[in-house]
């Protein structure tokens, strides 16, 4: 099962609600996940800066002085700001790399969940309104978001075995659906150096995407050869810091309805998320074509 | 005129009030509000009443419908009219994947596109759909009519058994066992019908009949190799 919701913003005034409504969006989708839930947020671009958004399993130990000790180990001002189990670490755009990997060294437990100029990731296991609820979503302000709730199939029910899953730097993706041939692929990826974490199909389908990128293929060239690599079930939803993208697979059984106004373009697995968004009674309404890549850009 | 407000009451009361209507109830015509994409609106229904659905809805709208007419104001979810036996489904907007699945009977209308799947395993249900259709629609289909008014996407009538398939419009590609047929004066007149209690203006002369080559019906020995 798994529900997906995302909100891409072409009205700006909207964008100091953009958390509130996809928090809505996100518990309405509660019955076709309620494993975890997670959201990934396009905020505000500040000059020169980047963050990285880090999840632990020990805040009480792992979070206090890390602004200090990560700034002495790469040399520059690194300010925290902590969120429940997540902490979003503001560093110069020209230290993010350095961080990323400091970070591995002098607090080896915590996980990075997103790296870029404005995305922040957030997720956790539990019920999408008590996932909300710690991480203050409705309160959040940004030009896009992607969240998903999530069912699991294809491995555990953990923290890192939910959406979103960061497939490069301001990227990410969601997966309704379960892929049949991940393992394989899996291991061709590794054998090419690509770290993978978990058993999950979906992080080998973010891995998948990240790899295509790397060789070379934009976002929207990458997603159109996952439909011919990737077997299995999908709906796709991706962020880009600019852009949101949406593909299915050819059967496409894995639900998608999508509306659009001249304020927002709005993804649901159900049109039951889009209905509270304004003016949805006179939006674009319609479903999605399998194989078939969509994109908006700001 | 009854109406139901699925703002103030749950879904399960809104269906139990609708299975309680008797054969010769005098309450004829319903009206339900706020739908806003709720699952198994008006489904089981067994009376000879109206229900209309202001606004869309989510999965299974209309389902297992016997005798009753239900009209939609809006979009509907997967699996609108799915196994319905008798009566009427009539969506003002589009259906989501697999409407009239596996129905026995009863005439559904979609007055704007069909998604994937339309009329999946079809057995005896008329479907008229405006617009056009998605792929796999009338998979396994074995009974019944299925009229589009516009195009049909890709494996039209795979591995039909009996139904018939009109399409206006241009047709992707066709599934494994289904082919062209002859546009006959008794499909004419079939396809005159349900044009007429559907609403649409479309000209039966316009239309292409599809359905079985009938290969499938028996196991062919020459391809025992691909088993």
């Amino acid at each position: 099962m798994c529900g997906i919701v995302g909100l891409f913003l072409k009205d700006r005034s909207l964008e100091p609600k953009l958390g509130e409504m996809l928090t809505d969006m996100l518990i309405v989708m509660s019955d076709r996940g309620p494993d975890s839930a997670g959201i990934a947020i396009y905020g505000t671009d500040v000059d020169d800066n980047s963050k990285l958004t880090a999840q632990s399993e020990n805040p009480e130990t792992d979070f206090p002085n890390l602004d200090k000790d990560l700034g002495k180990e790469i040399g520059c001002k690194v300010s925290t700001r902590i969120i429940d189990t997540h902490v979003v670490i503001e560093m110069p755009t020209d230290k993010l790399e350095a961080a990323r990997e400091a970070l591995t060294i002098i607090r080896p437990d915590m996980r990075i969940m997103s790296a870029g100029d404005v995305i922040e990731i957030y997720k956790e296991v539990g019920l999408p309104k008590d996932v909300a609820a710690r991480f203050h979503l409705e309160k959040m302000k940004g030009s896009h978001g992607i969240g998903h709730t999530r069912m699991a199939t294809e491995s555990r029910v953990t923290t890192l075995g939910a959406h979103p899953f960061s497939t490069g730097i301001d990227q990410c993706l969601v997966h309704n659906g379960s892929l049949s041939n991940h393992n394989s692929l899996r291991r061709t990826l590794q054998r090419d150096g690509v770290v993978i974490e978990t058993e999950n199909d979906t992080e080998v389908g973010a891995a998948y995407l990240t790899w295509k990128m790397k060789q070379g293929s934009s976002l929207g060239e990458a997603l159109e050869s996952s439909i011919d690599d990737l077997d299995g079930f999908f709906t796709f939803v991706v962020g880009t810091k600019d852009g949101f993208g949406v593909v299915r697979d050819q059967i496409a059984c894995k639900p998608a309805v999508m509306a659009e106004t001249d304020q927002y373009v709005a993804f649901g697995s159900e049109y039951r998320a889009l209905v509270n968004l304004p003016g949805i009674e006179g939006a674009k309404v319609w479903e999605p074509e399998p194989a078939t890549v969509y994109f908006w850009e700001h | 005129m009854q109406t139901l407000d699925l703002a103030k009451v749950e879904l399960r009361e809104v269906n139990s009030t609708l299975h309680a209507q008797k054969e010769d109830t005098n309450q004829t015509s319903w009206e339900v509000v706020n739908p806003k994409g709720s699952h198994a609106i008006a489904v089981g229904l067994d009376a000879p009443i109206e229900v209309t659905i202001m606004g869309s809805t989510g999965y299974y709208c209309g389902g297992m419908n016997k005798q009753a007419t239900i009209n939609v104001k809006g979009s509907v979810g997967p699996g609108a009219a799915e196994n319905m036996m008798s009566g009427a489904l009539i969506v003002d907007g589009d259906a989501s994947q697999y409407a009239g699945a596996t129905g026995h009977g009863g005439l559904l209308v979609i007055k704007g596109n069909a998604s994937s799947r339309c009329g999946i395993s079809m057995k005896g249900i008329d479907i008229v759909v405006h617009g056009n259709i998605g792929h796999m629609s009338a998979f396994m289909a074995q009974s019944g009519n299925l009229v589009v008014c516009g195009d049909a996407g890709d494996a039209l009538g795979d591995s039909c058994y009996e139904a018939r398939i009109f399409v206006r419009g241009s047709v992707k590609s066709l599934g494994a066992d289904c082919e062209k047929k002859e546009m006959r004066v008794e499909h004419i007149e079939i396809l005159k019908d349900l044009l007429e209690r559907s609403g649409c203006d479309a000209k039966p002369e316009e239309f292409t009949r599809y359905g079985s080559a009938r290969n499938l019906y028996n196991f062919d020995v020459d391809n025992a190799a691909a088993y």
